[in-house]
């Protein structure tokens, strides 16, 4: 028996998207994309408290150019590839380190929302998928008709149907949970370098980013449905 | 004191291994984990049994040969503390205590709770080195290196390749091990000549191994007996990042991971 390899065959190594660190750099980058479409999306949303003159000309001020629109679509949707392919290989990575599981594991210092990412992402996405349907396509538009143009109606219309109401707020937490993981995550995988401290503060920091934002976008919903926009 | 050790118990790697439990009837509070073992193997062999075969050398917590998991962490419940330290006062009388060597495809089992590390070494081999002009000693004092560097390196140094972190790691990743490696030397103004192809290396021999890749959740530095801080991870992302950027031609090659003996290998 030697403490050495058996053979050694050296051969060209795995490129920067082959390491799980390059893939993580990827997921960084795109979920910072991401992220600020999240903010500016919530910006955007929140003048639906200014009347339906001013929401819907904003609704309007976003198609001013069909092109532009779509390259900026573009941008986005290849964001969004990347980042599920690049976590969806880094899942099956995952699952083939451990093959033989534990009898019994604890899981401390690890945040809930950090050993739930591939669940959130998942269900983030399945929302994504509905919110397209439903608002930006109106294919997925129950209880009312859907007026292409006629932004503010068809949110409140929308969000009027409690169990639609629901999912969002259901999913909008989620997206809070997978933010304020992957908010901190990011600087991690980009290589800012902290101390101990910085790190709980950075930690933190995330925690509140993610609930200013969702507690933004969760207060439309709700606000149809207490009657506060009619 | 009593004790109930349910112990995994597996011939070699190709045998199905299964949990045995133990009762060790005088368990001294001030013995450690290991020497609670080695009165247990006492028992086994006066019993002509096969003792549980576990890894250990220094038995002072530094030499990082030591470790398996204890009631589902890594070293067992202490923090800061391997498994040779912990000693058995931290448990009440008539405890069961769970031992499971760690679990990872690039740590492949040789018996009980020992497991084969050699992917560390591999790594290693792959960038942990200086260069270092021959000749007379160099003034100890030559180069100045600042004292928040100095501490940062040491705390990186500090890692003595014991495999909790790839253990507790929910994805069985190595990065805060290869982290520390590319750490404590790339801070330090020796080790910048190979900052760059360290980085480049060490990253891709630890991307050949079967090891999953990092997603920041933490649960290694938790489980460090030398705490080595999370930031390492970062300093390795940020040195891959800069590398990758700045490579020219400088040809990586790693090597192809060996899971066997060279006793029992073909070649």
């Amino acid at each position: 028996m030697s403490t050495g390899a058996a053979t050694i065959s050296k051969h060209q190594a795995p490129g920067f998207w082959k390491s799980t660190n390059g893939k993580k750099i990827v997921m960084a980058v795109t979920g910072c994309i991401l992220f600020l479409f999240v903010v500016a999306h919530l910006l955007g949303n929140l003048l639906i408290y200014a009347g339906p003159a001013r929401y819907n000309a904003y609704a309007a001020f976003l198609h001013f150019d069909g092109s532009l629109l779509w390259i900026i679509r573009s941008v986005l949707i290849v964001s969004v590839l990347l980042h599920i392919e690049a976590a969806a290989q880094l899942w099956l990575r995952n699952k083939r380190a451990r093959p033989v599981g534990y009898a019994r594991k604890n899981s401390d210092g690890a945040s809930y929302a950090s050993r739930t990412m591939y669940w959130s992402g998942p269900i983030v996405l399945a929302f994504i998928i509905f919110h397209l349907l439903e608002f930006t396509g109106g294919f997925i538009h129950p209880g009312s008709q859907f007026i292409a143009g006629n932004v503010y109606h068809n949110v409140v219309a929308g969000f009027s149907v409690w169990w639609i109401a629901a999912w969002y707020i259901f999913a909008l937490c989620l997206l809070g949970m997978h933010l304020r993981h992957g908010l901190w995550s990011m600087l991690q995988s980009f290589g800012l370098p902290h101390s101990r401290t910085r790190e709980l503060a950075l930690k933190q920091l995330a925690l509140w980013i993610s609930i200013i934002i969702i507690g933004g976008y969760i207060s439309i919903p709700i606000s149809v449905l207490t009657g506060l926009i009619k | 004191m009593k004790l109930t050790l349910k112990i995994w118990r597996q011939k070699n790697r190709d045998e199905k291994g299964k949990f045995v439990s133990y009762s060790v009837n005088n368990v001294n509070p001030e013995m450690s984990m290991l020497e609670c073992l080695d009165v247990l193997n006492e028992d086994l062999i006066q019993r002509g049994e096969e003792p549980v075969a576990f890894e250990h050398d220094c038995r002072e917590g530094i030499c990082g040969s030591c470790g398996f998991m204890i009631n589902g962490h890594a070293h067992g419940p202490q923090t800061a503390t391997t498994a040779c330290q912990l000693t058995m006062r931290h448990f009440k009388d008539g405890d069961q205590l769970t031992l499971e060597p760690w679990r990872a495809a690039a740590f492949p089992l040789v018996k009980d709770l020992v497991v084969d590390r050699r992917a560390f070494d591999r790594i290693i081999a792959a960038g942990g080195y200086i260069s270092v002009s021959t000749g007379n000693a160099p003034d100890g004092n030559a180069i100045p290196v600042p004292k928040g560097i100095a501490d940062r390196a040491m705390d990186a140094a500090t890692c003595i390749g014991c495999g909790a972190c790839v253990a507790a790691c929910p994805n069985a990743s190595a990065s805060l091990f290869t982290g520390a490696k590319i750490s404590h030397l790339g801070l330090l103004p020796q080790g910048k000549p190979e900052q760059d192809r360290r980085a480049l290396n060490m990253v891709a021999q630890m991307s050949e191994e079967p090891f999953g890749g990092c997603t920041n959740i933490g649960q290694c530095t938790e489980s460090c007996p030398k705490e080595i801080p999370l930031e390492v991870i970062a300093n390795m992302n940020r040195d891959y990042r800069v590398a990758t950027l700045r490579k020219r031609d400088d040809l990586i090659q790693v090597i192809t991971p060996v899971t066997t003996w060279s006793s029992d290998s073909k070649s």
